[in-house]
């Protein structure tokens, strides 16, 4: 009876010690493993294939916190500017018939360089980098100076 | 070989200190461009009789234009006698009439003027003519600004300088010389408040503050040469310049051909002239800030529109504000906040756009854009509470692990007095 | 099978090692029973505490990135996007709060039993570093995350550094890595947090354990007058460690019970040049000597309120850790209730200070 009770015990003991393991390691080592954005700090963005973007189109991709405008123009170049705008904080688009970005809120207006033309945006859009590696197009931040 | 690699550095000290002492006496002949040979200057700078106002950095003496090119005389002759008889053309302080046409000489002169700034306008004259000051000056009243007023008479610097009288942080102040005060103002029967109003509107705040020069100055409204008042047809076009929503949303609505038939001032009636105010959601609506009830009255379909669209701004701003609060409460909590943040900043983009189509005075156009904004805020509030009923599932995942533990600890207590037993 | 593979490695190592003594040692290793005895488990669950820093810091570690730019973010990053990042976030901090307390209540307990007296001065002076490096501990790992609260806290804590008369301005440059509060100094605490202060701590709490595995535990004084007999004791290896690591456990799920449903609060990204927010607070073990010095008027005596206080605390700070070398010269008989007194009234003083500066 003695040592039933004690093999009981043990056993218990031993399922409970394995299971309480389990719930330690098993947090563990999802931990261990990398999440699918590898860091904290967005340096970069993949835009996609060349091949996908269509000329005179835009598309506005999540950069980290901040949304960025990338513009395809018509002869096919990239760029790629902070989509909010300096006035009021409100997204900008761009606009395929006047080749343009516009803000819908007061109706200001930047050329395809981020410079703001007219309305009430007081500064232009700051500028992002555009690389093509492997026929991808990475946005990445622009390097700061100091 | 060594030998030679002295002569090459020797030769290159050389050249290095021929450069520095080059450079040197450039810049001492630079810093004596003007008035060397000048003897109106070096007479006047002598007796130290140089106008109060004398700057070398005048852009007309810079350019080589000196005194003579105004007071006429001979700028070669050392005796007082000569160089300023009438014989040398001398003509001493212009008149104030004169003025305008004397600067006109040159500055309405495109073949001349080309030659320094090849787009440069040489309207000024004409417009000056037919501003108010050009208009009192032609009637015999000496009072009014010319060219110089603003200009300033042996100080002149072009408007990008900082420095200038015209430089656009400084044009209030400039304007304000006259305009703000009152015993020289008197006989006008016009306002002097205009100044001390500005300082605290937006646009005296973005300018003079901010030092933000794409806000408006006097000039952006009344002109620069052509000043005037504006006209009521105008108002709208001047606001509407930069506020281009705002303007053609009014100029499209029933009450822009009421405020024509009416001759009221467009924008001005509700934002004022020279003390705009940041809006408030209070401007429209029924409360004691409103500038609807300035005209309507209970009872009117108008007055209802007003209180309606004032309550549909505010219907999203109490809606805004409780997706921001939870935005805050998620951040905090250290929950994942990125979607529900780009929903909650296109819920605020809703509300802007919102208080712009205010400009409608069409309640059901700004009801789209507030709907719009409500809808941002049902899905940033769906995406933050998700977030923070993922922060309370973990709350299994710590049920689990206790329900082991708790099974180690009986277990374990167990153990112990088994073992204690045997003792 | 298993009992047998055991037997061999074990005997295996004797063989090498010769570790019969040492479990020999561990076995015969008594541990008092009596009404205080609850007590002997203070320090080793501040023990399992460090070790529970250790493993979770390490884990924070491969995600943690310091720099003005980038701790903020990993920390949020380690919060919202690491899976369990949340967790070992909050163990960590929770931990950390949790094991100054017990160090505190370790301390305590010690003076109160009167076990620092001969032969364990020096086991109480290791405990005492011990202590200190937990309060660095503390102090440089409330910088890391640098949000708004931590901050402003590191910049007016490394201004009372500075205030000490000489020596405080060195200190002061020192801690900071530069005139300001800036990433430098997020840097140097990274620096002081995960390499320095741990490498210290440890030779010390390997010092610390050692003098007490040598000496074996405390009897108060009651307990020790009772005849042999009369004495009741338990085994060290398993009884007591086996209750020992009961104990931890019920800490451990307490722990993770307060990550889970409290967890750690990340706050406002810090603006160095944002103007000081309410409620700047230093962690809650510093309460009391900041609301003591806050307390202070501007001039006391000869010197500055800031400065007579910080000197005060130094000064009470050494009495309090070389107690062992001077309460040998009270008269025995009035020991017991001096020393008693002057415990209560420290730790009255602690948390009326504590209690106030929360309260203000």
């Amino acid at each position: 009876m003695a040592f039933n009770r004690r093999a009981f015990l043990n056993t218990i003991l031993g399922g409970g010690v394995i299971g309480w393991l389990g719930s330690i390691f098993y947090p563990v080592i999802s931990f261990l493993i990398p999440p699918k954005i590898p860091e904290a700090n967005v340096q970069s963005v993949n835009a996609g294939s060349i091949a996908d973007i269509a000329l005179n189109s835009s598309q506005i991709l999540k950069f980290g916190r901040t949304p960025v405008l990338l513009i395809r123009s018509k002869t096919g170049e990239f760029k790629a500017l902070a989509a909010t705008c300096t006035h009021l904080d409100c997204t900008v688009q761009y606009r395929q018939d006047r080749q343009d970005i516009w803000c819908a809120c007061h109706n200001g207006i930047y050329n395809l360089s981020g410079r703001n033309l007219s309305g009430p945006p007081p500064k232009p859009l700051s500028e992002y980098l555009v690389n093509i590696i492997d026929k991808e197009v990475i946005i990445s931040k622009p390097k700061q100076m100091g | 070989m060594d030998k030679k690699l002295s002569i090459k550095l020797f030769v290159f000290f050389c050249s290095c200190l021929s450069i520095i002492l080059f450079a040197t006496t450039v810049q001492s002949q630079e810093k004596a461009k003007y008035g060397e040979d000048d003897q109106c200057i070096v007479c006047h700078k002598d007796e130290e009789i140089l106008p109060e106002d004398f700057s070398e950095f005048d852009i007309h003496l810079q350019t080589g234009l000196s005194c003579k090119g105004c007071h006429g005389g001979d700028e070669t002759s050392d005796d007082e006698d000569l160089s300023m008889s009438s014989e040398a053309g001398f003509i001493g302080v212009p008149e104030k009439i004169e003025i305008a046409a004397m600067c006109g000489k040159c500055h309405s002169d495109i073949n001349f003027m080309r030659q320094y700034q090849p787009r440069i306008a040489t309207d000024q004259v004409q417009q000056y003519h037919e501003s108010v000051h050009g208009k009192k000056l032609a009637q015999g009243d000496t009072k009014v600004a010319d060219c110089t007023s603003c200009h300033s008479v042996h100080n002149i610097l072009p408007a990008i300088d900082a420095r200038s009288t015209i430089y656009a942080l400084n044009i209030p102040a400039t304007c304000k010389k006259c305009h703000s005060d009152k015993e020289y103002m008197a006989e006008y029967g016009i306002p002097t408040t205009q100044y001390d109003e500005y300082v605290e509107s937006v646009h005296g705040v973005a300018l003079l503050e901010r030092q933000d020069t794409g806000a408006p100055a006097c000039n952006d409204c009344h002109g620069n040469h052509g000043a005037m008042p504006p006209g009521i047809a105008s108002i709208g076009h001047i606001c509407g310049t930069c506020h281009v929503n705002n303007q053609e949303y009014f100029s499209k609505s029933k009450m822009a051909i009421e405020f024509q038939r009416d001759e009221l001032h467009a924008c001005e009636e509700c934002h004022g002239d020279h003390d705009v105010k940041k809006t408030s959601d209070d401007m429209i609506g029924d409360s004691d800030s409103s500038t609807c009830v300035d005209c309507h009255e209970e009872g009117e379909e108008a007055y209802d529109t007003g209180i309606k669209i004032r309550q549909s701004l505010g219907g999203l701003v109490t809606a805004y504000d409780s997706a921001a609060t939870l935005l805050k409460t998620v951040e905090h909590a250290g929950m994942d906040d990125l979607e529900m943040s780009y929903a909650v900043k296109d819920a605020k983009q809703s509300l802007t756009q919102a208080r712009t189509l205010v400009h409608t005075f069409d309640f059901e156009q700004v009801k789209v854009k507030t709907d719009e904004g409500k809808t941002f805020v049902t899905q940033a509030l769906k995406l933050g509470n998700t977030q923070m009923q993922d922060l309370r599932f973990r709350r299994l995942g710590f049920g689990i692990a206790t329900f082991f533990m708790t099974i180690v600890l009986v277990a374990l207590y167990f153990k112990i007095k088994d073992i204690e037993r045997e003792d | 099978m298993f009992k047998k593979s055991a037997e061999k490695s074990y005997n295996w190592l004797d063989d090498r090692f010769k570790i019969t003594p040492l479990v020999e040692f561990m076995r015969h290793k008594q541990v008092p029973i009596h009404k205080h005895s609850l007590w002997y488990y203070m320090g080793g669950v501040a023990l399992f505490l460090f070790l529970v820093q250790i493993v979770s810091g390490i884990l924070l570690l491969l995600y943690y990135q310091p720099g003005v730019d980038s701790a903020y973010e990993s920390i949020r990053f380690i919060t919202t996007k690491v899976s369990f990042g949340w967790l070992f976030r909050s163990v960590h901090s929770w931990s950390a709060n949790i094991m100054v307390f017990f160090v505190f209540v370790h301390m305590f307990s010690t003076f109160f039993t009167r076990t620092y007296s001969k032969p364990r001065e020096l086991t109480w002076l290791t405990g005492s570093v011990l202590l200190v490096l937990s309060l660095v501990f503390g102090f440089s790992g409330y910088l890391l995350p640098w949000n708004e609260l931590a901050f402003f806290a590191t910049k007016v804590g490394t201004d009372i550094a500075g205030a000490i008369p000489l020596i405080g301005d060195p200190i002061k440059l020192l801690l900071r890595g530069g005139e300001g509060v800036t990433g430098a100094t997020l840097s140097r605490f990274y620096a002081f947090h995960i390499a320095l202060i741990p490498a210290v701590f440890t030779l010390f709490l390997f010092l610390h354990l050692l003098f007490v595995q040598r000496q074996g535990m405390h009897e108060p004084e009651f307990f020790h007058k009772l005849p042999e007999n009369k004495k009741r004791m338990m085994p060290f290896f398993p009884n007591f460690v086996l209750r020992d690591a009961l104990l931890w456990l019920l800490v451990l799920n307490i722990i993770i019970y307060l990550a889970v449903f409290f967890p750690w609060e990340i706050g406002v990204k810090a603006d160095a040049f944002a103007p000081a927010p309410d409620g700047i607070k230093p962690e809650w073990f510093f309460m009391f000597m900041f609301q003591a010095l806050k307390l202070l008027p501007a001039h006391m005596f000869i010197m500055e309120g800031e400065v007579f206080g910080i000197l005060f605390f130094t000064l009470a700070g050494l009495v309090w850790f070389t107690v062992p070398f001077w309460d040998v010269f009270i008269k025995e008989s009035m020991r017991p209730k001096i020393m008693k007194l002057f415990g209560i009234s420290v730790i009255a003083f602690i948390l009326i200070l504590t209690i106030w500066g929360y309260l203000v």
